[in-house]
């Protein structure tokens, strides 16, 4: 089967001798809405930067869509769309120039690149800002900016590094949407995040780098199914007592009403509320403390284990 | 091919006219400057030089020296910005060949070389009256010129690091090497040593190449005049491809 993405021993050293990446294999099938998380300096960007081509690796090979990035690289650059981590455009360009321009490196001649700048623009609800330049936005805005810009060629992978950074709630809740509505359209969308909670609902598919080195990669459900333990927060009616206890699982009480229970792999919520229905204490509410994929994340890349 | 290097410069005009205050006004300034002081107050008590009245003789230089100035200033600009502010990335993501990216640049710091070339020239008609001794002659050596000064702009961005660096080569290296060219003098007038290291000089041949087109008098074969830069275009353009496919500066 053609992967959107694949890549072979991918390593990347860099003149000071830093190992960014060491053999890296990476699949992405087509279609797919990917995560590759990482902590800070895991080798996400570098990843990012060879298969679009903005750094040389030191040795392997990516694939896009079944072509060799190295002997077909301008078809390749046709099929990504990249939304990178820092902001790299022109700040004194207009922001609709920007676009317009970045189709036409793309060989889209401009009037239609003007419809799409236009389409992608109100999608992205900067439509009314396209005359002014990047200086004058906001980081969220410069973000939504790029991500337009990204999809100005119509890509087959869009590629997001840290797309939601420093984006407020609400917006962040409606790029998700858009990005949603272009995997269901048929878009393969690889995505780097910090925000571990919207990958574990976003995301099919996984990947979790550490020190350049892939720790995990499968799908999100299999790879949740590894959690050894989840932490949950109970609003509880009654007034706690210290001496709540529940076989096999951690209990501390927070406050008079708020018990946080954290709970091994064989133990059910269910079980959790009998247990403190047989001590007089019944549930209003259940949230989660913790996000799984936040606790699996730090035990895969924790430098302690 | 062709829009991505339409597009490539089209951006560039539009950034140098955004600009033109700081673009297009201060050569203006300056050449009328140099025009009055040097042609106008001084010019009377130096006389001839070649057979003509020293106002005329410095026009070619002047236009000349402007056409390199600003030729090598857009390119070296433009394109270490696009490297300081990452939108060289932009270029980087996209299916655009090195040598259209590089003749992008180029055809930007052309067309602003010929902008203020004419901006300069029309002010300095309100000094003297311009003739044209054989447009193509001056057509040939203002590309030339400007192509080559363009194109050295170009490697001197991929190489900058610090806005320091694209200073330090138009200031330590272009303008001697332009004043030294016969800008404000024949060459006929130096010591035979000094007009032999005067030989060395690229400059010298393309003002007196261009100074032919305008006034019909020079101090060497014309062929020499399009000869040298077009083999200093020619090992200029090897150069920038080189960088451009070695990703120096520009990848990592």
């Amino acid at each position: 089967m053609t992967h959107a993405l694949s890549t072979n021993a991918l390593s990347k050293t860099y003149s000071n001798g830093f190992e960014a990446l060491k053999a890296v294999d990476l699949k992405v099938e087509k279609g797919d809405f990917f995560a590759l998380l990482g902590s800070n300096g895991a080798g996400k960007t570098t990843a990012i930067g060879i298969i679009c081509g903005l750094i040389t690796p030191t040795s392997g090979s990516v694939e896009i869509d079944g072509l060799n990035q190295g002997k077909n690289i301008n078809e390749v650059k046709r099929k990504i769309g990249l939304m990178p981590q820092e902001f790299n455009f022109n700040p004194h360009e207009p922001n609709i120039e920007i676009l317009i321009n970045q189709a036409g490196y793309f060989g889209i001649n401009r009037k239609e690149a003007t419809l799409r700048a236009e389409v992608l623009l109100k999608k992205v609800n900067l439509w009314d800002r396209r005359l002014e330049v990047p200086q004058s936005l906001s980081g969220g805005m410069k973000r939504r900016l790029m991500l337009a810009r990204a999809l100005m060629h119509n890509p087959e992978i869009l590629i997001l590094d840290e797309p939601t950074a420093g984006v407020d709630v609400e917006i962040r809740r409606s790029m998700w949407r858009f990005l949603k509505q272009l995997n269901q359209e048929g878009l393969t969308i690889i995505l780097t995040t910090h925000y571990l909670e919207e990958a574990e609902s976003m995301c099919r598919n996984i990947a979790i780098l550490n020190e350049g080195e892939i720790v995990a990669q499968s799908s999100m459900k299999a790879l949740l199914k590894k959690a050894k333990h989840q932490v949950l927060i109970f609003e509880c009616v009654e007034s706690l007592s210290n001496s709540i206890k529940i076989k096999n699982c951690e209990c501390e009480v927070l406050d008079a009403h708020t018990l946080q229970v954290t709970l091994p792999e064989s133990t059910t919520i269910s079980a959790v509320i009998t247990k403190l229905l047989l001590q007089n204490v019944s549930v209003a509410n259940i949230r989660s403390a913790q996000n799984r994929l936040e606790n699996l994340f730090l035990s895969l890349t924790s430098k302690d284990e | 091919m062709w829009i991505a290097y339409q597009t490539i410069v089209v951006k560039e005009i539009l950034r140098f006219a955004r600009i033109w205050v700081q673009t297009i006004v201060p050569p203006v300034v300056t050449t009328s400057l140099y025009l009055l002081i040097f042609g106008g107050l001084m010019g009377e008590r130096i006389g001839h030089m070649q057979g003509i009245d020293y106002l005329h003789f410095i026009v070619p230089g002047i236009i000349l020296m402007t056409v390199i100035m600003q030729s090598y200033a857009n390119t070296v600009s433009s394109f270490f910005m696009t490297k300081y502010n990452h939108s060289f990335e932009e270029l980087l993501v996209s299916p655009i060949p090195n040598w259209i990216i590089l003749l992008g640049f180029v055809s930007g710091g052309v067309v602003r070389g010929l902008c203020v070339g004419l901006a300069v020239t029309f002010s300095i008609s309100f000094f003297v009256e311009i003739s044209i001794y054989s447009y193509s002659i001056l057509a040939l050596s203002f590309l030339l010129t400007s192509v080559m000064f363009a194109l050295a702009g170009f490697i001197n961005a991929i190489f900058a690091k610090s806005f320091d660096d694209i200073s330090i080569v138009p200031t330590f290296v272009l303008l001697p090497l332009t004043y030294l060219g016969g800008m404000f003098y024949s060459i006929d007038i130096l010591p035979s040593f000094w007009r032999s290291l005067s030989a060395f000089n690229p400059i010298y041949y393309m003002m007196d190449g261009f100074r032919l087109g305008m006034l019909g008098v020079g101090s060497t074969d014309l062929y020499l005049a399009f000869i040298v830069p077009l083999l200093m275009i020619v090992m200029l353009v090897a150069v920038a491809l080189y960088l451009l496919k070695k990703g120096v500066n520009t990848k990592t």
